[in-house]
């Protein structure tokens, strides 16, 4: 048991540790950005009026929703190499990310969209709006509020997922954990890591248990 | 024949076709209205009235015929529809209004975006509409604290404030408590008095005889007669229409 939790060992770490959390803020803030835009860009592609369009974007979401993310990830960074293009760690989880969630992304705000009422746009086309303008102003702002649960569940699910970074060498928090464990030959850093990721990610569960009980009763 | 001047129609569409998948839902619709003309649409559900008045601002877009509102061609491909459909107010069953903003938010917005007013005048604007329907007092109210009669006449402020040329009415007072249907009712009649060409389906026969120019029976995706209010429902020429009136008046 002391073996599991020395302290000395998570002090001397420290450093470590606590780079690893900086690294793994920093991917999540740009994998999470990544795969917002991915979603908001696919969910509006799937409105569009042409049908190929709209099985594109079917095809493309259901692909990638089945594609396990760590293969993937492996995939760009094992893989492209033989094609003739090496992207380092980093690249490669931005590219994976913006495939991979941005599709469960897509999902959450296109079930947004099409929980929005059609008398809505109706009304909105009936005065004069264009396509976009009621998009932006009437459909995107009700459904963004209606799935605002989901979309923080969804990035919770992201930012724990950044973890996969440490199977291509990206030196966050995980990663950190494993080196300072192989170099002390002790579970405790890895210990360190996991009270880091759940002290860190406590606040953001909090917020959307609060987000669920309002959505609740209307639901 | 009347020996008045013909003026051209504000509105005027013609041979309008619509299928919906194998439903033929319009079979060659001809609907003409003058200006200040108020032409109520009866008939029975399913009989393509909601179809008919979505062809007039091309929430529908008809197969084929013919849509000219206050000269503008809204089948050609070249016409700004955006630009046309602020000349043709609609309001709806269901209000449709916009449930996370005020009623002055509902009022404005149009105003905003399409109209390109400032805030400032867009207010102004907004606040002089729905002082029309009498609800100026109920500005900041969101729609669900709204009684639905109250709903309706901030939809119509919404459409009145952009000043269109026709208002389309599709079942104004139908998913109202009937307690609630006069206020409704009032505030288009004042419309109708200030001089609005309007279209409106509706079933409120007490509306129809003391509101329109003329009544429309429509059934079965045609018009099968149309004429004076006293003419529909006193005695109309065709059986069918005699049956129908019938039905509602029971
Ligand atoms: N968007 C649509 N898709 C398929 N069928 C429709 C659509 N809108 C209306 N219909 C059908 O067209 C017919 C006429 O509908 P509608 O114009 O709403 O009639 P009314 O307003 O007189 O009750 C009905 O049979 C209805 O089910
Ligand atoms: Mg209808």
């Amino acid at each position: 048991m002391s073996d599991f939790f020395d302290a000395g060992i998570i002090l001397a770490a420290w450093p470590m540790l606590w780079r690893g959390l900086l690294t793994t803020l920093a991917l999540s803030a740009l994998v999470v950005p990544l795969g917002l835009a991915a979603g908001f860009g696919l969910a509006l592609l799937s409105t569009s009026r042409s049908r190929a369009v709209r099985w594109g974007v079917i095809g493309w979401t259901d692909l990638f929703r089945a594609f396990p993310p760590l293969v993937l990830l492996i995939l760009l960074y094992g893989g492209l190499p033989f094609a003739g293009l090496e992207l380092g760690g980093v690249a490669c989880m931005a590219i994976a990310f913006f495939l991979n969630t941005g599709s469960y992304y897509s999902e959450v705000i296109r079930a947004g969209m099409e929980s929005v009422p059609p008398g809505q746009s109706e009304a909105a086309r009936s005065l004069g709006l264009g396509t976009w303008q009621t998009l932006r102003t009437i459909v995107l702002p009700q459904a963004l509020r209606r799935v605002l649960p989901d979309l923080v569940s969804n990035t919770l699910e992201v930012v724990k997922l950044t973890s996969l970074a440490s199977v291509v060498a990206v030196p966050e928090l995980l990663y950190q954990a494993r080196q300072a464990q192989s170099l002390t030959y002790n579970p405790s850093p890895i210990f360190a890591a996991a009270v880091l990721y759940a002290v860190a990610l406590w606040p953001f569960v909090k917020i959307l248990r609060r987000l669920e009980q309002r959505a609740a009763p209307s639901r | 024949m009347t020996t008045t001047t013909r003026v051209a129609p504000l509105i005027d569409a013609r041979g309008l076709h619509k299928h919906f998948g194998p439903l033929h839902v319009l079979k060659g619709v001809d609907l003409m209205v003058a200006p200040r003309e108020l032409v109520v649409v009866i008939g029975p559900s399913g009989s393509g009235k909601s179809t008919l008045l979505r062809c007039l601002n091309l929430l529908e877009t008809p197969d084929s015929g013919s849509v000219v509102v206050d000269g503008i061609d809204l089948m050609d491909p070249r016409t700004d529809i955006n630009l046309a459909r602020q000349r043709i107010g609609m309001v709806f069953q269901s209000f449709n209004l916009y449930p996370t903003m005020s009623a002055l938010g509902n009022v404005t917005l149009a105003l905003r975006h399409v109209a390109g007013k400032s805030a400032a005048e867009a207010d102004v604007l907004g606040m002089a509409a729905l002082a029309r329907v009498g609800l100026a007092d109920r500005a900041g109210h969101r729609p669900h604290q709204l009684s639905g009669g109250q709903q309706q006449r901030v939809a119509i402020a919404r459409a009145v404030a952009l000043e269109p040329r026709a208002m389309l009415f599709d079942e104004p007072t139908s998913s109202l408590d009937p307690e609630l249907v006069g206020s409704v009712l009032a505030v288009m009649r004042e419309l109708r008095a200030d001089g609005m060409t309007m279209v409106v389906v509706s079933h409120e026969m007490g509306f129809a005889r003391a509101a329109a120019d003329r009544v429309v029976f429509m059934e079965d995706g045609a018009i099968v007669e149309q004429g004076p209010p006293d003419a529909i429902f006193g005695d109309a020429t065709h059986s069918r229409t005699r049956a129908f009136v019938g039905q509602i008046r029971a």
